[in-house]
């Protein structure tokens, strides 16, 4: 299941929206959230409902693999989905079979509720899959550049979320390793109760606590020893080039802003 | 040509601790390198080499003697204008790998040092070629091999166009093949540019191929001389826990028995080139 779960992974590519600038894009996931909310009537989710799926269709991610990749939120969307039908007493009664009534109002809240949920996790997916993380960080980086006057430590940030992410695979393998060499040695982190499962993490934590202060302290040097020393005075390897496409993207969504407005109007 | 690229005075090197008996990691050390040497550094552990390689850049000061480095002297000051042109790699692959990929690590230290983007892209491709990792510039650090890594980081080192590399162990973790792999990247380097190089290693079949090796002693400099006449000095090599190079032994073992060999072999081919001309010149 967890290998399956697509919830904050990159799938490289090269449709139109990979090739997007990561600021447009995280730009537009979260006006994108904020205009989600405008939607309050049929044609108005019906609206976002297509504006997504259109999303997708651009990011040439398919949509059984979304699908199956966001399994474990279906169920979560189901359960809002159930709560708001049974828990809504207004409009008409449309089902009565005993103690199961379901009310006009109560179908219309589970439906829409459903749909705004589906479009947000949709959307954020997108942004996820469609942009390697690396290009996030650096998205972020440049998109919160203004609160460096308030002083913000935006360069570090940002260093640290790439540092950060750089070393998952590294420090995964190590556990794997501290795990197999605790096994041979009796250890069995598998089963019994949970106490003792718990107990048997502890001899895990702290081999891999003391590896990770260690490689810390030699980055640390060896950072130091490229010439590193503050965001002071660096430069970027890493381009961001603003393309129209970026700025057709937040143009085509104030249009869908202005819609949604028009129709709630 | 026959300047000097990098010099310690009598420098002594204490790491401060509670306790005040410690004693100091480097002793009343002097030596000198001549630009575009090969220089080895061998010794056993704990005899002070990585401390040595700390002081050569900045990240210790000495609190006796004084370190000079490309005609200037060691201080706060000059430090990071030093450092901009000496390149280091260390031991552990992982650990020294900053960027998520290939590319991003080897740019790290230009944008440290504030160079234009254009120039970036051009000196990170010619680093990767120097090496022969230009193959690979998207890749991420945890799908190279451990020499491919080690390659990298002295690409890393190389973007910044360093008159001097300081390897401190770079080898050491590496299979026989990585070893290979960087051992021969730096051979090229060295016959390409004339780079000044800098090898701390425990390996002396890797000294051998320095011009000039210093082997140390629990923080003092016991000898130091052409590989050959620091090999001869057999007995004392391996009274300090240092084990001849594979060659050297052999041929020490062939004497004993009788051999009539003439040189000292530093690499098996000068060995087995000797053994089998040895009846034809008999
Ligand atoms: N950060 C430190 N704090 C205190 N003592 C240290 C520190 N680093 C090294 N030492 C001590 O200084 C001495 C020299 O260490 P150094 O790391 O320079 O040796 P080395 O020759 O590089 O050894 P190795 O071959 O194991 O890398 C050792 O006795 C060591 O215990
Ligand atoms: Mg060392």
């Amino acid at each position: 299941m967890m290998e399956k779960m697509i919830f904050g992974r990159f799938i490289p590519g090269d449709s139109l929206i990979h090739r997007m600038d990561p600021r447009a894009k995280i730009s537009f996931v979260f006006v994108f959230i904020a205009i989600v909310f405008i939607a309050n009537s049929a044609e108005t989710y019906g609206i976002l409902l297509g504006f997504t799926l259109l999303v997708v269709f651009l990011s040439k991610i398919r949509l059984y693999f979304l699908i199956n990749g966001l399994k474990p939120v279906f169920i979560l969307l189901i359960f809002t989905f159930l709560l708001h039908i049974f828990f809504t007493r207004e409009g008409e009664l449309l089902v009565d079979i005993g103690f199961i009534k379901i009310y006009e109002e109560g179908l219309r809240q589970g439906i829409f509720i459903s749909i705004r949920f589906l479009v947000l996790v949709f959307v954020t997916s997108i942004l996820t899959l469609t942009t390697s993380p690396i290009s996030i960080t650096d998205g972020i980086e440049v998109l919160l550049g203004p609160f460096k006057r308030v002083k913000l430590p935006v360069h570090e940030l940002a260093l640290m979320m790439s540092i950060s992410l750089r070393f998952i695979p590294t420090l995964m393998d190590e556990t794997g390793k501290i795990l197999k060499a605790q096994m041979a040695r009796g250890s069995d982190i598998g089963s019994g109760p949970v106490k003792e499962r718990i107990k048997a993490v502890v001899p895990l934590l702290i081999p891999l606590f003391v590896s990770a202060f260690k490689r810390a302290e030699d980055l640390a040097t060896a950072m130091e020893v490229r010439g590193y020393r503050g965001g002071e005075g660096r430069t970027r390897y890493r381009q961001l080039n603003w393309r129209l496409i970026d700025s057709l993207s937040l143009v085509v969504l104030a249009g869908l802003a202005g819609i949604l407005v028009y129709f709630r109007l | 040509m026959n300047s000097i690229i990098l010099s310690f005075e009598n420098v002594t090197f204490t790491y401060m601790q509670e306790d005040e008996s410690v004693k100091p990691a480097v002793k009343d050390l002097s030596f000198s390198i001549q630009d575009g040497e090969w220089i080895a550094l061998v010794g056993h552990n704990g005899s002070g080499k990585s401390t040595i390689a700390k002081l050569m850049n900045g990240l210790l000061f000495p609190q006796i003697g004084k370190v000079e480095a490309m005609g200037k002297l060691m201080t706060e000051e000059s430090l990071w204008d030093i450092r901009s042109q000496m390149g280091m790699v260390f031991q552990n692959p992982d650990n020294q790998f900053v960027g998520a990929t290939v590319q991003d690590d080897v740019a790290f230290a230009l944008e440290n040092n504030g160079v234009p983007h254009e120039e970036m892209v051009v000196r990170v491709k010619e680093a990767l070629q120097q090496v022969k990792m230009a193959d690979y510039l998207d890749h991420e650090p945890h799908h190279l091999s451990g020499g491919q890594k080690q390659r990298v980081a002295i690409a890393g080192a190389l973007a910044m166009r360093p008159r001097l590399l300081i390897l401190d162990e770079a080898t050491s973790m590496l299979d026989p093949q990585g070893r290979m792999e960087v051992i021969e990247t730096i051979r090229e380097l060295r016959k390409a540019t004339g780079l000044t190089v800098i090898s701390i290693t425990h390996d002396l079949e890797e000294a051998a191929l320095a011009d000039r090796i210093l082997v140390m002693n629990a923080g003092e400099k016991q000898l130091e001389g052409k590989p050959e006449a620091v090999f001869r000095s057999g007995n004392e090599l391996t009274n300090l826990g240092l084990d001849l190079p594979f060659s050297m032994r052999m041929t020490h073992l062939l004497r004993e028995v009788g051999v009539e060999l003439q040189g000292e072999h530093m690499t098996e081919d000068e060995l087995v080139d000797e053994l089998w001309t040895f009846y034809s010149r008999k």
